[in-house]
């Protein structure tokens, strides 16, 4: 076993012991990463990391992460270091500060190793969208890894790096997690600052880990959460992330969301949900069907919402301050040419249908009428979270599918979040756990609970991780 | 679904110029995404009120303390064209 | 063709004169270099946030509170997109249909006495655009124009009155009184000159006892109180010639140009735009402590209209005294101090008159210069004892004007004390008895001759004399004879 085959958290054990240094592992991981068959990274840091980690092993006292490395979804700000948001509308931008949350690592003691491929501006659900090169699916390099932050879960998957961030605002931590076969998790609405979080769906995006461990998720989030002055929807967070150590579930009700059950649902992955249902109860939960009926609007509601957000979040998107611009003979094609030469057909599609959304004549019709849908959906949950302790579904209706498959049809992409969505038009906490494979593809499994319930929905997703022992490691993976 | 004239109108309001080509898979990708979108127009949302918010928080202020902002370099360093009499735009006709 | 009215309603613009920007903790300056007051947020750089500046709520209520506005329990930012270069988000975070003020009331007072009461529809929070200035193309090839952000995400409070206001008079004595009140708030420096007060009118006209509206243009971009009313002039007559022409008014935006007194209509430059309005994300709503927003109601200064009424009704005053003596809360506060100690209207008569005519040459205000308003006082207390003569004082003045001494104590060194009457009469004798023409004159009913004696009785004692016990005594003396 080498050392990238640790979590994080038994590399930070390993550096503590004496067994290796940050400088060792970032040596490994940087390796890896160069001899890269999936294309996780956009840009890599290698000096900067090597001096981090230099910087951290001559340290008196190692800080908390012990500088471990890390792989940072590129839609996040690092002073100084190319951020693209995976857009050709940003190529070669360097950010003039860092992002909170990563800062709030770094001063932990992560070392940032480079920034991980995704969907442009976090529109998709295959990083197929991004302008510069597709990521693959460590499982199976014909297929997709999932998104939008499909660069993040494959650098995880891959042992590229043994955690790394994402950002999340319909699925995108959780479906790659689950398609990569490796945990990913979405907080609660307004835990992780969003400075520094280059805004797609401002009610609907948040921060979150991926990594190979429900531990080391929570150990990521614990260094993360809590109020930070420059977000005003950030929340307090009193008593911290704790780290997870339940191995059973006596007493969890476990409420099995039937519309996301259904059809549509691939065979396999409804068989290996099924599965580790059983394991729920073998570990002493009760599983119990569970509707709501709202999830079935969730679609078209997030389709409404988020583009709608997105379109007024990109608008600063011109040429004039930051960016690359294309030359014209006055500002009104400045601007069009700019905006239509740089963003992908994905965005476009999106800021698109977010104008008309809002546009007058029709936001009562939908973006008003969205909004509401969404009141609803809060109700369903929180009546849901009266008889059970946790939601459960699929968290993508399927295994990873081929690269190129959907991308003729924006919908049937967009099918690929019906079961994250519902959980983030709520603002509600969710993790996706690998339960299972089928037809040897990783299926996840994911738990949603209510608002602040991290901790007993990492206890749980933990218990259920410990029972089910699903292998992270790709075939054919070498380290 | 969505005709020409909108899909221009939407396109100007949002400053994305779109060749004619891609104004008629633009319209038809509309077109199609809003079929499916409309179930929430036949929806009894009767009483239902707006989220605006997930979070219940209130009156998140800062105090009116100056904060040490960016040099000038660095603030133009991003800019295709920028000088220190400002950033610089093309003429508005 | 019947008689026509103008109706007018008004939306002000106030910069507030906090530290720091609506949503960021950039300082705010005026004539510093171009973008050396940014920040990322103010730039608007991929992934920052807006967070509101408390000062500038605090502000916002004293303006409704002193508006009369209903304060709401609950407000809400919104986002209203629309793309310039003097707006880097490409949208502006204000409030929409749940604004922090709600409905009001404006007393104005006319020169005649009269009430000029408009109402106020709303006041509301937002942020101010950047500079966009237009470069004089010397480089061939080069930007037409330029953005500087040092003034972007200035804190404003827009302020939309009712239409109620029927001549273009009434806008500017409007305009100037609530200029007045938000200086006694102490929020801004209104001035329109430097564009940190900004008045557009909606202008339309309807006959005369017709209760319905008719189309309104809007008039921006004015920079004074008096180019407003002229541009508002102006603007009646042109809708006035369209209407009796037989044609009908179109909705528009209009701009006078002061030189030429020319109205032009901007409708073909302008597109009307669709704000896509949608409650801002990323900010929580601002639900004000009920007992915080009594305190700031109890804690108002006092404003400038029931001040001016008090200073009449209470401190005998006359009206034209109230009006100069508000002009500016710091020269309410240097009379409200003397007037303390002194009888107010008599304070009032000096610093509205001696003081600030010997102050004006050196370019001062009263509470910039030496003279405390306990010296005001003093020397009103040292008149009223007749232990000066008004010629004198207006020379003790002069000198705690340069020496910042105390006037009982000027008196004393300078000798500018009023003479003892026993040593003036004797002073008056000899005067008469020099000039027995003048007195024969006297007696003969020539009064106007008093004056001779008044004037030598002056030039003899230095001024020290008070010139009604001369004329007295110039009087007792010539009958005496």
């Amino acid at each position: 076993m080498g050392l990238r085959d640790l979590t994080a958290t038994g590399q930070i054990a390993a550096i503590r012991a004496g067994e290796t240094s940050s400088e060792e592992l970032v040596d490994a991981h940087l390796a890896a990463i160069g001899a890269d068959d999936v294309d996780a990274f956009l840009a890599v840091d290698a000096e900067g990391a090597r001096e981090r980690a230099r910087e951290i092993d001559a340290m008196p006292e190692r800080p908390p992460l012990a500088g471990v490395p890390i792989g940072i979804k590129d839609a996040l700000s690092v002073r100084d270091v190319v951020t693209t948001s995976g857009s050709r509308m940003l190529e070669g931008f360097r950010p003039v500060y860092t992002a909170t949350c990563v800062a709030r690592l770094e001063a932990a003691g992560a070392v940032v190793v480079g920034k991980t491929n995704m969907d442009e501006f976090a529109m998709g659900s295959s990083t197929e969208n991004s302008a510069f090169k597709n990521t693959l699916n460590p499982w199976d390099h014909g297929r997709v890894p999932g998104g939008s932050s499909g660069g993040s879960a494959a650098a995880v998957a891959e042992r590229q790096v043994p955690w790394s961030l994402g950002s999340d605002t319909g699925g995108s931590i959780r479906q790659p997690a689950a398609l990569c076969g490796i945990v990913g998790m979405k907080p609660t609405y307004g835990a992780i600052s969003r400075y520094g979080l280059i805004a797609f769906a401002s009610s609907l995006d948040q921060v979150g880990p991926l990594a190979r461990s429900v531990e080391d998720a929570a150990l990521l989030l614990q260094h993360m959460v809590g109020r930070d002055p420059m977000d005003s929807t950030s929340l307090e967070w009193p008593g911290g992330i704790v780290a997870p150590t339940a191995t059973d579930l006596s007493g969890m009700r476990v409420g099995v969301v039937e519309e996301l059950m259904g059809e549509g649902i691939e065979p396999g992955v409804r068989a290996a949900i099924d599965a580790a249902l059983g394991t729920v109860e073998e570990l002493g939960g009760t599983v119990v069907p569970v509707s709501l009926p709202s999830a079935l609007s969730g679609l078209a509601t997030y389709y409404v919402l988020a583009p709608a957000e997105c379109s007024a979040n990109l608008a600063r998107f011109d040429g004039i301050r930051y960016g690359p611009v294309a030359p014209a003979a006055n500002l009104l094609d400045q601007y069009e040419t700019t905006r239509g030469d740089l963003f992908g057909p994905e965005v476009k599609r999106r800021i698109m249908l977010g104008t008309f959304a809002l546009a007058s004549g029709y936001y009562d019709q939908y973006y008003g009428r969205a909004q509401r849908v969404r009141t609803l959906m809060g109700r369903e949950f929180a009546r849901a979270f009266e008889q059970v302790d946790l939601l459960a579904s699929p968290t993508s209706p399927t295994v990873a599918f081929p690269l190129g498959d959907r991308t003729a049809d924006p919908y049937a992409m967009y099918m690929a979040d019906v079961c994250t969505i519902p959980v983030s038009l709520a603002g509600l906490p969710a993790i996706s756990i690998p339960c299972g494979l089928a037809d040897g593809l990783p299926v996840g499994l994911q738990l949603a609970g209510p608002a602040f319930s991290e901790n007993a929905l990492l206890g749980a997703a933990h218990a259920l991780e410990g029972a089910l022992a699903f292998d992270t490691r790709p075939p054919g993976l070498v380290t | 679904m969505i005709d020409d004239e909108t899909v221009r109108h939407v396109a100007r309001l949002a400053r994305l110029r779109l060749s004619p080509d891609e104004e008629k898979v633009m319209r038809e990708e509309l077109s199609g995404i809003l079929e499916h979108i409309d179930a929430i127009r036949a929806m009894d949302l009767d009483g239902v009120p707006p989220t605006t918010h997930v979070i219940t928080l209130e009156n998140v202020v800062r105090p009116d303390v100056p904060v040490p902002g960016l040099p000038r370099e660095e603030a133009l360093r991003e800019a295709a064209h920028a000088t220190d009499e400002g950033f610089g735009v093309p003429r508005m006709d | 063709m019947s008689a026509c009215e103008p109706v007018i309603g008004v939306e002000i613009h106030v910069q507030l004169s906090t530290r720091t920007k609506m949503f960021c903790g950039c300082e705010l300056s005026f004539g510093d270099p171009p973008n050396t007051h940014t920040c990322p947020v103010c730039l608007a750089h991929p992934g920052v946030l807006p967070v509101v500046n408390e000062e500038a709520v605090r502000r916002a209520l004293l303006i409704g509170l002193a508006l009369g506005c209903e304060i709401a329990p609950r407000s809400i930012f919104h986002r209203k997109n629309y793309f310039y270069p003097d707006l880097p988000k490409a949208y502006q975070i204000s409030q929409f249909d749940i604004p922090i003020c709600g409905r009001g009331e404006f007393r104005a007072l006319r020169e005649d006495g009269s009430e000029l009461v408009v109402g106020i529809t709303r006041a509301h929070l937002e942020e101010d655009a950047a500079k966009l200035t237009h470069a004089g193309g010397r480089r061939a090839g080069a930007a037409e124009s330029v953005v500087d952000f040092n003034r972007g995400g200035t804190p404003l409070v827009e302020i939309v009155t009712e239409p109620d206001l029927r001549s273009p008079s009434d806008v500017a004595l409007f305009l100037r009184q609530l200029r007045q009140t938000l200086l006694f708030l102490g929020v801004s420096d209104c001035s329109m000159e430097e564009g940190s007060m900004r008045a557009d009118a909606n202008v339309s006209i309807r006959p005369v006892g017709s209760h319905e509206f008719g189309t309104k243009t809007e008039l921006k971009n004015m920079n004074s109180f008096r180019f407003l009313e002229r541009g508002i002039e102006a603007e009646i007559a042109r809708q006035e010639e369209i209407v009796a022409a037989g044609g009908r008014v179109s909705q528009e935006t209009v701009h006078y140009e002061p030189d030429t007194g020319h109205i032009t209509s901007l409708r073909s430059k302008e597109e009307s735009h669709d704000y896509r309005y949608f409650p801002e994300p990323d900010l929580v709503p601002i639900a004000p402590d009920p007992a915080w927003v009594e305190d700031l109601r109890t804690g108002l200064p006092e404003l400038p209209l029931p001040l001016r009424q008090r200073m009449v009704g209470e401190m005998g005053l006359s009206a034209e005294d109230a009006e100069v003596l508000t002009e500016v809360p710091e020269l309410v506060a240097y009379f409200m101090e003397a007037a303390a100690e002194a009888d107010p209207k008599a304070c009032a008569n000096w610093i509205r008159g001696e003081l600030r005519a010997q102050l004006r040459e050196a370019g001062v205000e009263p509470w910039q210069s030496k003279v405390t308003p306990a010296h005001i006082a003093a020397l009103v207390g040292l008149l009223d004892a007749g232990t000066v003569t008004v010629p004198a004082a207006k020379e003790v003045l002069a000198e705690v004007i340069a020496s910042g001494e105390e006037p009982g104590a000027v008196i004393e060194s300078r000798g500018l004390g009023a003479m003892d009457e026993g040593d003036l009469a004797a002073i008056v004798s000899e005067i008469v008895a020099a000039n027995p023409d003048q007195a024969q004159q006297l007696r003969d009913g020539k009064d106007k001759v008093i004056g001779f004696f008044v004037g030598q009785a002056m030039k003899r004692t230095s001024g020290r004399a008070d010139p009604q016990s001369v004329q007295r005594l110039v009087r007792e003396a010539v009958r005496g004879d």
